[in-house]
């Protein structure tokens, strides 16, 4: 049993965490989130400064942080999965247009102006959802030739859908009127529009898709081998290719549903978990899962930290960064090597 | 005992095979031989279940019935019959030799895949038979034809089933693994009992390696029988559309089979 993986991408969501918790408008001194921690536990009361401490900690630092690491979760092993599906390196549930689909849908259910109740929020996500099958359907229909997916395909399809859902995204929040703040909100980066509501929300969601997607790992190295191969080794290969993809648009429509679209998380994260420790998916989506949750955390505390005290959407940060990763990437994987 | 009857496969209206009825015994390889085109790999793959069957039966043993409608038996029931080394198979070049030969197990697994030591044990002698346990810790990725070509029979032997299916399975290699390979599948069928059905284009690889062979040609079985009565410079003439000349092997009892006039 491999555990040093594990123990590697934990401590760095760990260190994302606290980074996430302490930086912000007001800086929470390392100490005195421990004093809080510990100060909780015994059920005492706070002197000044920790009595505002504690309150920026539980009302807001908290569940950003919370909504921040569920939605790289999210990102990071969807992407594997997506990878693993296409068997293509260059998957990403942004590239591929799913993102930008489940971003549509949900913008259609903003500004169909479903109240602000629990099923009205639960409602967004579910949109995003249908949002993105229909999105990765389309793509997968336009993009395949015989039994395969080329990347250059894939990419251009998701390209033209993704670029087609952000139109009618766009206009349709310019014609919006009462429900335009939520949804400026939400294009930003959307963790702005915190609180512990969209947590809760987006955890059904997520727990399924994410569940899901955890079983897969050895589906998804029987995959590799292409449909047919797979079959012959036993796997119900068309039941098991929609579940997955089922699973992994579920988690990327949630995530979307309440953070925007964010792009490369998904393609980045399971690359580098695929470089330093190997192609076996059983690890591979755990580890990216993880590995999406601090790499997004990560990249929350720099869009929130540049500008201070403005917020730069995340999705710039990872965009920065991952879009030269993927050039990267689309030249290594022309000498194919790990993949 | 593989069984084949009146097994017809069509793609769209263009008819691949007719009627086409086989049986390979336990302990017993099977050539299957045919000009290109004449639906040998098309043969294996319905046998196999990944291409729809329009009528016939399959079965094994003459008691677990393999219906010709795939949907009917599971994947897993299916790979607990008969393992395949596909034709030019790609294989994922990251995986190691081990991971890749425990994929075999898969019909024994559960949908996580977890594996027991009598998993590993079986995948370690899989190994071992097609003389390969030394790649064990290599990547695929890294290993040359012949070696690829072994680990993928070893990862058919994984699934531990009475029955083989090859296609087509030396025509990337060079001579020596040509020999090397379809010894070590004549050792085995012979030694655990195995029924091998294996498509493949060296007549005299055939003749060499093979108990019995059957001629497929556009899509029909044209001759069945010991590499005596089926590579007979007649029938192969015909079937290729080429004048041969069959001699006797200078050292072994088989046929030789040379193109060109005398």
């Amino acid at each position: 049993m491999k555990l040093r993986p594990y123990l590697y991408t934990l401590l760095f969501l760990l260190l994302a965490v606290i980074l996430s918790i302490a930086i912000g408008s007001v800086f929470i001194p390392p100490a005195d989130l421990g004093r809080i921690l510990i100060g909780w536990m015994d059920g005492a009361t706070f002197p000044e400064p920790l009595k505002t401490f504690a309150f920026i900690l539980t009302d807001i630092r908290l569940p950003r942080t919370v909504l921040v690491l569920l939605t790289g979760a999210a990102l990071g092993s969807s992407g594997a999965a997506y990878q693993g599906l296409f068997r293509n390196p260059l998957a990403d549930p942004y590239l591929i247009g799913v993102a930008s689909g489940a971003g549509l849908g949900a913008v259609l259910a903003m500004s169909i102006q479903w109240p602000y109740t629990f099923w009205g929020l639960l409602a967004v996500p579910g949109a995003a959802f249908i949002g993105a099958l229909l999105t990765v359907f389309l793509v997968y229909i336009m993009a395949r030739v015989g039994k395969t997916v080329p990347t250059t395909n894939l990419i251009l399809a998701g390209v033209a859908f993704g670029s087609f859902a952000t139109a009618l995204t766009t206009y349709l929040m310019l014609r919006s009127t009462g429900e335009l703040h939520r949804a400026i909100a939400w294009l930003s980066g959307g963790f702005s529009q915190a609180g512990w509501s969209p947590v809760l929300t987006v955890l059904p969601y997520l727990a399924a898709g994410l569940g899901i997607l955890l079983l897969s790992g050895h589906a998804l190295n029987l995959l590799q081998f292409g449909d047919e191969q797979a079959q012959q080794m036993g796997l119900a290969v068309t039941r098991t290719r929609t579940i997955i993809l089922l699973a992994a648009s579920l988690a990327t429509a949630a995530a979307v549903a309440f953070s925007g679209i964010i792009g490369f998380i998904g393609l980045i994260v399971p690359h580098i978990m695929r470089l330093w420790f190997g192609a076996d998916y059983r690890h591979l989506l755990p580890l990216s899962l993880i590995g999406g949750a601090g790499a997004l955390l990560l990249a929350d505390v720099i869009a929130r930290s540049v500008m201070a005290p403005q917020e730069l959407p995340v999705g710039i940060i990872t965009a920065l960064v991952g879009a030269p990763f993927f050039l990267w990437v689309l030249r290594r994987s022309k000498n194919q090597g790990y993949w | 005992m593989l069984s084949i009857q009146n097994l017809s496969v069509s793609y769209g209206p263009r008819r691949v095979l007719s009627d086409v009825s086989l049986e390979v015994n336990p302990g017993e390889v099977l050539a299957l031989i045919g000009p290109n085109g004449a639906g040998k790999s098309t043969l294996v793959r319905a046998i196999s279940g990944v291409i729809p069957v329009e009528k016939g039966k399959i079965t094994n043993n003459g008691k677990e019935h393999l219906p010709m409608d795939i949907n009917t038996l599971p994947p897993i029931k299916r790979a607990r019959a008969l393992a395949v080394v596909p034709q030019a198979a790609s294989m994922p070049p990251a995986f190691t030799v081990w991971e890749t030969v425990l994929m075999g197990r898969t019909p024994y697994l559960n949908f996580l895949g977890q594996v027991s030591t009598k998993d590993e044990e079986i995948a370690r002698q899989a190994l071992q038979k097609v003389d390969a346990l030394s790649l064990a810790e290599r990547r695929v990725g890294e290993l040359s034809g012949g070696e690829q070509q072994r680990v993928l029979l070893a990862r058919a032997l994984a699934q531990s089933t009475p029955i083989l299916l090859l296609d087509e399975p030396t025509s990337n290699l060079d001579l020596h693994y040509q020999v090397s390979f379809m010894e070590t599948v004549s050792i085995l069928a012979h030694q655990d009992n195995l029924a091998v059905l294996v498509a493949m284009h060296d007549l005299n690889l055939a003749a060499r390696y093979a108990d019995r062979v059957a001629l497929l040609v556009e899509g029909e079985i044209k001759a069945t029988g010991t590499p005596e009565q089926v590579l007979t410079a007649e029938l192969i003439s015909t079937a290729y559309h080429l004048t041969v000349q069959v001699i006797q092997h200078p050292y072994a009892d088989v046929p030789l089979v040379l193109p060109g006039k005398k």
